[in-house]
């Protein structure tokens, strides 16, 4: 397979300013993270292990294989939301490999506002049975949550994708066979009993799991009965007398042991049916993605310099070089998985959306999963693209793009904005994971597009009524539009609403990719049908 | 000489005798027992044959099993050499009579040596020295006080029937003699109903050295020197050496006359050892032991000379290779019998599979006889032997460096070992000045147990680093067996999304346990020690410790992990953080009927103790008898039901005190 040559030069003062920028933002980016990961805080997470509870991440180390690796999911959910107050939606999602087996774990953190669910709770533990769905991953849920967050109810309870689709999903995945298992180590009250309930098969922990459809107060408000919550819903009852948990562990730890042992008796075979081949490392070190990358969204540069740092040994078969050369498409491995890759080098034209649907068309010929590097300003526009029929030859590409039924992966590694969000799989096209980089923006279009279009109706409006707009006020008219693209553009603001699965360091790209691919082999390859494409 | 011969016996020595054997161009024959089915003295022989069951009793001591397998396997020649047969005089007998070689001493010369008492007559009349003594019927006590000032003080009273120290005195002058006498016959008639005494000169200071005789059948003897064989524990020699340290020519060569003489006294022909208890000046005979000793490598390193070569000559009829005269000592040696043992258990042999066996590389200055190899069983049918660990330098200084740095080398895992006790003595400054004598270990209980060594540093990052490679290699190898070879999930670095990802890792010890955090990166591994954060890695059996670089092997047997660092193992156990607390006996802290029932008995009550299993209650329902049992070892804290009581189902009638 040919090898990229990479031009870059990574002595070039542009080298150091990118690096210095990219460090900066990735420094940032961990330091969110680690406040992330203290969840709830100082005083509720020593009162949480005075109780002899671990902490919710400690429950996931212990759970997954020793020394593996936790690809988590939304990590940082409902950031900057809420007050503040609910770090990482107050649940911990994401894909860990438990003997030997990935699965999806979703564990509720107690320490912030007693693991209760917030709408952004809801939808984060959604997005992970949706994962799990897709990529046929068993479910394993560390339940310790007081239910619906009761002030938020109207966001929490009645619609569709409200806590009520949990169950929904619950039910549909044990019907396809895909393992639900609940391990209850604290509350597990209301609409959240059904949790365990549902589930395959349940482990509560003795004296620090309860499970009740109404706690102590509702009981005594509803039937005079006093009663505690160990009688009313601990392990005993449950295990003993009412069998809604199949096993009683003596703590967290021995709870996660018996969690291990039910996901080592699944049976369940990995069956990929992809060409796979030996992992060898890209010849370019993925760190260098930091000097290539400018952190400014308008500033253009070669995707062949990313796609060199991601792939195995740098090799990449690129399909029609020649032709619409603002696509970059070809064929490579990652980590020995072979790969599509679709990759934004430039406006899209309608030759390009035609050569990204044509290449899309053969991945999907081929059960090849697809990568998508996003970095797209948005499709041509004038009239001469428009006559040319630039949006029929869009919608071929938006159309390969929708019903491709390999596995999509999505990274938004520069600008992601307007339709070319959707012909490179943006979040509403269902890509099995969606990440973005920290210099990654997204929105319909880029800030300063937005304030000028913005400006220019206003300026015609006032200027058909015969008046004028004096530049500067026209410039403070702008400067807020700006400023909230770029605020709604930021992807801590796409991540907080669960727009992504996660932001991530570029440098880690290849190792994220591999583990998403990997996991997305779980689930078999369909054949796919295609839609119409217009002509 | 012979075109084959027959090795009657198993371990190093069958090795080593094959090993001369087969540098002579003679072919072998071994023999095993059922045990020793794929033994290492099995696999080097030229043929190999069984002989029986494990027991030595029914293989190794089997005479005419072994002279059938020489017949058959046209061997010409047997040789015993130590223990079993070779010291056998009716097996030497037998080998005569089946016209097949007997590779030691005339059976009559074994016979004279065997009974200690005439022999001690025997030698007597040659004019060897015996230690002085009154060993008369006579038990008058002016005879037997007048026999001890003959004799000299200080001296032993001892009773004549006795052993194990029971009327037994020891008397320093001769105004203490009636009064020991009298002590020792009371005792003596207690303990044996029998108050007869005997009466030797008591050594203070003993040393057993002996001397290595050869003789040949064309009456040539010749003396090859002295070994020292003071360092012993419980009768057996640990440490050997030759020359004997403080030894002048003038007493070897009085030594060796005696030794001499003592063979010939017997018709000796072959390798032979005359033992002597030596003080000062002074030596005694004790016993002559017909056939080639444990010991006899280091006579071989100071004279260059290969004894076994010399039994084979000897035995086909040849003269001595060399007379007395052209021999001479070179440099010194030392030899350390390494035991699968337990010197703080009394020696217990310790029986077990070699998980891990390095020895030291044998170069010159280093010699190492073995008969096991990794993998190997230490059983309880036979010597705990591992090796002899021979050494051989310039000096005795020279020597005892290259004995503990050899000693260092050695790693076993998987038995215990007296390889600490032999550091201790070869590091002793008492062993190290050549002062010493058979009370050496007696006096120093220190060296049998030497403090247990609290693991150091690097310790714990060997066992962190292994345990993480060994779940890293099992991950991989799990991976490979799946559709999903190479994945990424099987890449154990404890990989997280924008944070640093690191593995607890949990250790005992029988004094303390251990949490040690393990920090994963491509760039290395970071462990948090008690005492602070070191780099670490362990590759290709090299431990670096913030870059500071030493050998270091560590040995898994379950969850135990033995390292091993400069030849000192500690052993500590990894422990599984999801292991339940009490074992798998949760909810196993109350007993309940298992359907509606009637109580028919009440068999314990609050206080109890019961065992597992116990009987608690009989219930009867459906007319059927129910016995509920304990589910664990406990006490009974309440009893919830009477005899008559109906009970539901799932309600608690028995419970147990928590732990």
């Amino acid at each position: 397979m040919p090898v990229l040559d990479s031009a870059f030069d990574l002595r070039s003062p542009e080298a150091h300013t990118n690096a210095a920028a990219m460090a900066e933002l990735v420094a940032d980016l961990r330091r969110v993270a680690a406040t992330v990961r203290e969840g709830g805080g100082e005083v509720s997470r020593k009162r949480h292990l005075s109780r002899g509870k671990l902490l919710p991440r400690d429950r996931i180390r212990a759970l997954i294989d020793p020394a593996s690796a936790f690809l988590e999911i939304g990590q940082l959910a409902a950031h900057g939301l809420y007050g503040g107050e609910v770090p990482s939606a107050g649940i911990i999602t994401g894909i860990g490999r438990i003997v030997g087996r990935e699965c999806m774990i979703v564990a509720n953190d107690a320490t912030v506002k007693g693991g209760s669910y917030y709408p952004l709770t809801v939808k984060k533990h959604l997005r992970a049975q949706e994962i799990a769905l897709q990529n046929r991953l068993p479910c394993v849920y560390l339940v310790d949550s007081g239910g619906a967050n009761l002030p938020n109810q109207d966001e929490v309870f009645p619609d569709r994708d409200h806590f009520g689709r949990i169950f929904f999903n619950q039910a549909t995945m044990s019907s396809q066979g895909i393992a639900q298992i609940a391990v209850v180590m604290g509350s597990c009250t209301a609409g959240g009993a059904y949790v365990p309930a549902m589930s395959d098969e349940s482990i509560i922990v003795r004296n620090q799991g309860t499970i009740f459809l109404a706690g102590p107060p509702l009981v005594k408000a509803a039937t005079g009965e006093v009663v505690t919550a160990e009688d009313l819903g601990g392990a005993e009852v449950h295990s003993r007398i009412s069998g809604v948990t199949d096993h009683m562990a003596e703590n967290d730890a021995h709870a996660l042991g018996i969690a291990r042992r039910i996901v080592a008796s699944l049976n369940t075979v990995k069956q990929p049916s992809l060409a796979l081949r030996e992992p060898v490392p890209p010849r370019y070190d993925p760190a260098e993605l930091h000097s290539i990358v400018p952190t400014d969204t308008r500033r253009p540069f070669d995707v062949r310099e990313v796609i060199a740092r991601l792939v195995d040994g740098s090799e990449f078969d690129e399909f029609k070089r020649l032709y619409g050369a603002t696509l970059v498409t070809g064929f490579a491995h990652v980590w020995g998985y072979p790969v599509g890759i679709v990759a934004n080098n430039g406006i899209l034209f309608s030759e390009s959306a035609q050569k990204g649907a044509h290449f899309i068309e053969l991945c999907a010929q081929r059960g090849i999963p697809l990568v998508f590097l996003q970095n797209i300003a948005g499709f041509m526009v004038g009239r001469k693209y428009e006559a040319g029929g630039i949006a029929k030859d869009g919608a071929k590409m938006v159309t390969a793009v929708a019903t491709a039924a390999v596995p999509k992966f999505t990274i938004v590694i520069g600008g992601s904005f307007g339709a070319g969000n959707y012909g490179m799989c943006g979040r509403a096209y269902s890509p099995r994971f969606l990440w973005m980089w920290p210099n990654a923006r997204i929105g319909v279009m880029g800030g300063e597009q937005a304030a000028s279009v913005l400006a220019t109706i206003r300026r015609d409006g006032i200027e058909a009524k015969g008046g004028t707009w004096p530049a500067e006020e026209e410039e403070a008219f702008k400067t807020p539009i700006r400023a909230q693209y770029e605020t709604q553009g930021h992807p801590y603001y796409s991540s907080a609403r669960l727009w992504d699965d996660g932001v991530i360091d570029p440098a880690d790209t290849r190792r994220v990719l591999a583990l998403g691919l990997s996991a997305s082999l779980n689930a078999p390859i369909p054949q796919t049908r295609f839609g119409l494409f217009r002509m | 000489m012979f075109r084959k011969i027959l090795i009657a016996n198993r371990g190093e020595i069958a090795c080593r005798v094959i090993a001369t054997a087969r540098r002579m161009g003679i072919a072998t024959v071994a023999v095993y027992s059922d045990a020793d089915a794929t033994a290492r003295h099995v696999h080097l022989a030229d043929e190999a044959w069984p002989i029986g069951p494990a027991p030595a009793r029914d293989s190794y001591l089997r005479g005419n099993v072994i002279l059938d397998v020489a017949r058959r396997s046209g061997a010409q020649a047997v040789h015993p050499s130590y223990g079993f047969l070779s010291e056998n005089a009716d097996f030497a007998d037998a080998c005569a009579a089946a016209g097949i070689v007997f590779i030691g001493p005339p059976a009559d010369a074994i016979r004279a040596m065997g009974s200690k008492a005439a022999a001690k007559a025997l030698m007597a009349q040659a004019g060897v020295p015996l230690v002085p003594g009154y060993h008369g019927e006579a038990q008058d006590p002016a005879l037997l006080a007048s026999e001890a000032a003959r004799i000299g003080y200080p001296v032993l009273i001892k009773a004549s029937a006795g052993g194990g120290g029971k009327g037994m005195r020891v008397v320093a002058e001769a105004t203490a003699f009636t009064a020991a006498l009298e002590g020792a016959q009371r005792e003596a008639a207690a303990s044996f109903g029998d108050d007869r005494v005997l009466v030797e000169r008591y050594l203070t200071s003993p040393r057993h050295i002996e001397i290595q005789v050869f003789a040949d059948t064309h009456g040539n003897v010749v003396s090859l020197f002295e070994r020292d064989c003071s360092v012993q524990r419980r009768h057996q020699k640990v440490l050997e050496e030759a020359p004997a340290p403080g030894m002048d020519p003038a007493r070897r060569r009085a030594m060796g006359k005696a030794a001499v003489a003592a063979a010939r006294a017997v018709n000796y022909a072959g390798a032979g050892t005359v033992e002597f208890i030596a003080e000062g000046d002074a030596f005694y005979f004790m016993e002559m032991n017909t056939r080639l000793q444990v010991e006899h490598p280091v006579t071989e390193a100071i004279t260059g000379l290969d004894l076994v070569e010399w039994q084979l000559r000897v035995a086909a009829g040849e003269p001595l290779p060399s007379a007395e005269s052209d021999l001479s000592i070179t440099g010194h040696a030392i030899e350390a019998r390494v035991y699968a043992e337990d010197p703080a258990r009394d020696f217990l042999p310790s029986v077990g599979r070699l998980l891990h066996l390095r020895q030291p590389t044998e170069r010159p200055g280093v010699r190492v006889d073995t008969g096991v190899r990794q993998g190997d069983s230490i059983t309880p049918n036979y010597d705990p032997m591992i090796a002899k660990l021979i050494v051989h330098g310039a000096d005795r200084k020279d020597a005892l460096r290259r004995m503990s740095t050899a000693l260092a080398e050695y790693e076993v895992v998987g038995v215990q070992t007296n390889l600490a006790l032999l550091r201790a003595v070869v590091a002793h400054p008492e062993f190290a000045s050549g002062h010493f004598d058979t009370g050496f270990i007696g006096r120093h209980p220190d060296v049998l147990s030497p403090a247990a060594a609290t693991p150091e540093p690097a310790v714990w990052a060997a066992a962190c680093l292994t345990a993480l490679a060994q779940v890293q290699a099992a991950a991989r190898a799990d991976a490979a067996r799946t559709g999903d070879p190479h994945s990424p999930w099987a890449d154990l670095d404890a990989w997280r999304m924008n944070g640093d990802g690191y593995q607890d890792l949990h250790f005992a010890t029988d004094a303390a346990t251990v949490t040690i955090r393990a920090h994963l990166s491509a760039a290395g591994t970071r462990l948090d020690m008690p005492d602070g954060p070191v780099s670490a890695s362990l590759d290709a059996g090299l431990l670096r410790v913030d870059g500071v670089g030493r050998p270091a092997t560590v040995v898994r047997n379950g969850d135990a992990l033995t390292v091993l660092l400069a030849g000192q193992g500690y052993t500590v156990r990894q422990i599984d953080p999801l292991a339940p607390p009490g074992g798998e006996a949760a909810g196993s802290d109350r007993v309940a009927a298992p359907i509606p029932a009637r109580v028919t008995r009440v068999l314990v009550a609050p206080g109890d103790t019961v065992a597992k299993g116990a009987p608690l209650m009989v219930l009867e329902a459906m007319k059927t008898e129910i016995t509920l049992s304990a589910p664990a070892d406990g006490t009974v804290d309440s009893v919830r039901a009477a005899v008559g009581d109906m009970v539901e189902e799932g309600v608690p009638l028995v419970t147990f005190v928590a732990e």
